[in-house]
């Protein structure tokens, strides 16, 4: 083979394109700053020796009972309890990283599943299984959270489950369109004259020619977890207090927003710019994957120019 | 029969499509009573016109379809109705070369894992061995086995259809049907491929069933031919009794359709244009499927089936289904019948 051109897989170019755009590098960036926010917490809080659950009465109040705004002692302010804000936003960003990641990633996963079952044996399981993600796509999510975290009671792991429950059926659905095109294929044909069972063919066949689309949709189903996880937080139904979560900051912050617009303005800001970042870089994933602009060989000379 | 690998007998395949909210189901009537016996060792060609129902019967031989009606008995063994894990050992046996390189090869998947799929199916070998075998069969269809690695974006049409053809004959099966295994390729790469399949089926004493709608292709590689118009056979005798005389007209017409590279020969020869086109499958004509089209149609023509049976003299093994066969010298086109 010509050593000045060199074929590349569909993973790579995908990963070329994504390092060519300038906002997915930003997003990335901001993204793995947000990572690192998240696991040094403990650090930060003891660099700044804020422990995220202390109240402040005598610093992080003042004598009227009002938050103190930023200032030497508390970079970000404190919230209505005299809690440094800054520490209780980097604790928070753990709990939404691990919503956003474990949500998505259980919905994808069982989306995948429930997608590539439903188009394979077709038939009346693709029926009940259609169906049930209509419904699972019909039920208003606030209400039904509602409901489910009166019986059991709020806690993490409601919410990740809840909402994976309420994420995986549209990716169920566009993976069984997917997977329906790709059983019509010859490989499949081929697969089974070779004797392959049914498991082989959605597992080895399937799984790997709708793997792209998964990578899109738990990109994008990041930010709309950890938002969804916010708003559980907000009414209570989430994570629960004093635990700090982006949620429950903002709805403590309610009462004072007049007075204190830090309370407001930080937890807020992280909460957009993450997944504000996360979406800006699932879009850039999706467009790298898309194949209408497939180039599966690059010249690669002296000057490193593509072709 | 004993030396017969594969029988099949009075094999129906009716596809329904459904008709509107009161219509009533109606059938493509895709593969229709076809009988046909493969004998152990030789190189059956299946031609007729896209459309015919070759692939049909292909896939009903290898079970990717299950037939309406009739059997296929492989080696003695009726398979027709066997379920899926009754037919894992003939799996084994009976292998098939697809006709699109370009999609029966899985694109997300390495050359050397696709090859290897027969034995970790059958749980022949694994491992290392596994990499041994398949390099093995890569070199024996001419690939270059260090290009293991590679996916099939990365190889031509031609390297493809080797691709195809050695996870086929992994296992060593003892029939190998190859559904138009040339015809997506280019002209200049057909010759290696035939050649490819001619060698290997010396080397491994296989039995082919070669589809093809190009007689030319079929005759370079095929012991016997059966042609097939509309889901039925209507003529099948040996490759050199087939083009010497053949009595079918419509066999006739597909004889003529093949280029001659001489153009006195050409121009010396009968050239039998074929009017319209082939009858739908889902209301095929009574009588003699080939009527409407035939020049030599008669009245009794529409009325009755001609049976699949020896004609005017010929060795037992020659079978055409035509009231009218064809003498040998004869016009196609009667005398009488110019109009």
């Amino acid at each position: 083979m010509n050593e000045s051109i060199r074929a590349r897989g569909p993973w790579r170019l995908a990963f070329e394109r994504i390092r060519g755009d300038r906002w997915a590098i930003v997003a990335a960036t901001g993204i793995v700053f947000t990572i690192l926010v998240a696991l040094f917490a403990p650090w930060i809080a003891a660099v700044v020796e804020h422990a995220p659950e202390a109240q402040f009465r005598e610093t992080g109040l003042s004598p009227s009972g009002i938050p103190v705004g930023p200032n030497r002692e508390f970079l970000f302010g404190t919230d209505g309890l005299g809690r440094d804000i800054l520490v209780r936003i980097a604790y928070g960003a753990r709990v939404s990283l691990l919503v956003g990641v474990l949500a998505s990633g259980l919905a994808v996963a069982v989306g995948a599943l429930v997608g590539i079952i439903a188009a394979w044996f077709g038939g009346i399981i693709d029926t009940i299984l259609s169906r049930l993600m209509d419904v699972v796509l019909s039920l208003p999510f606030l209400v039904f959270a509602l409901a489910l975290v009166a019986v059991v009671g709020p806690s993490l792991t409601i919410s990740i489950v809840v909402i994976a429950f309420f994420s995986w059926a549209s990716v169920g659905r566009v993976v069984r369109a997917q997977a329906l095109s790709i059983r019509e294929h010859e490989f499949v044909r081929a697969a089974r004259s070779l004797g392959a069972g049914s498991l082989r063919i959605m597992f080895v066949e399937i799984l790997p020619n709708v793997a792209a689309t998964l990578i899109v949709y738990a990109t994008l189903l990041i930010p709309s977890s950890i938002a969804f996880e916010a708003t559980m937080s907000f009414l209570g139904l989430g994570v629960v207090p004093p635990t700090p979560s982006w949620g429950n900051m903002l709805a403590d912050s309610i009462a004072f927003y007049k007075v204190a617009w830090w309370f407001v303005v930080f937890p807020g800001a992280a909460l957009l710019g993450t997944t504000l970042a996360f979406n800006i870089l699932g879009d850039s994933v999706r467009d790298a994957f898309d194949p209408r602009h497939d180039q599966t060989i690059v010249l690669d000379t002296e000057t490193g120019g593509k072709s | 029969m004993t030396d017969c690998l594969l029988q099949v007998e009075h094999l129906v395949k009716h596809f329904p499509i459904k008709g509107g909210l009161f219509g009533n189901t109606q059938y493509v009537r895709a593969v229709d009573d076809v009988s046909l016996d493969v004998r152990r060792g030789e190189t059956l060609g299946l031609v007729g016109e896209t459309g015919c129902g070759k692939s049909t019967l292909a896939r009903c031989i290898i079970r990717l379809e299950n037939p309406t009606s009739g059997k296929v008995v492989f080696d003695g063994n009726d398979i027709t109705s066997k379920s899926d894990t009754e037919l894992r050992p003939y799996r084994r046996r009976l292998q098939m070369v697809f006709q699109d390189p370009y999609s029966s090869l899985n694109p997300r998947r390495r050359v050397g894992s696709i090859i290897g799929d027969p034995f970790e199916i059958h749980g022949v070998a694994s491992g290392a061995e596994r990499k041994r075998r398949v390099q093995d069969l890569m070199h024996l269809v001419g690939l270059n086995p260090e290009h293991y690695n590679r996916f099939p974006a990365q190889f031509s049409g031609g390297q493809r259809q080797r691709i195809g053809i050695a996870r086929a004959i992994a296992l060593r099966p003892d029939l190998l049907i190859c559904d138009e295994p040339v015809s997506a390729l280019d002209v200049s790469i057909r010759a290696q491929i035939l050649n490819l399949l001619g060698d290997l089926q010396k080397e491994l004493g296989l039995t082919t069933v070669f589809i093809s709608h190009d007689l030319s292709v079929v005759r370079h590689v095929s012991d016997r031919i059966a042609v097939m118009y509309l889901g039925k056979v209507v003529e099948i005798a040996s490759a050199r009794e087939l083009f010497k005389h053949a009595r079918h007209p419509y066999t006739r017409a597909l004889l003529s359709a093949i280029p001659i590279p001489n153009p006195d020969l050409d121009a010396a020869r009968e050239q039998i244009v074929l009017s319209g086109d082939p009858p739908s499958p889902i209301e095929p004509p009574a009588g003699c499927r080939f009527h409407p089209r035939c020049p030599r149609a008669e009245a009794k023509c529409a009325a009755e089936e001609p049976a699949l049976t020896t004609r005017l003299a010929d060795a037992a093994q020659h079978l055409a289904a035509c009231h009218f066969p064809v003498k040998d010298g004869e016009s196609v086109a009667l005398a009488g019948k110019l109009s």
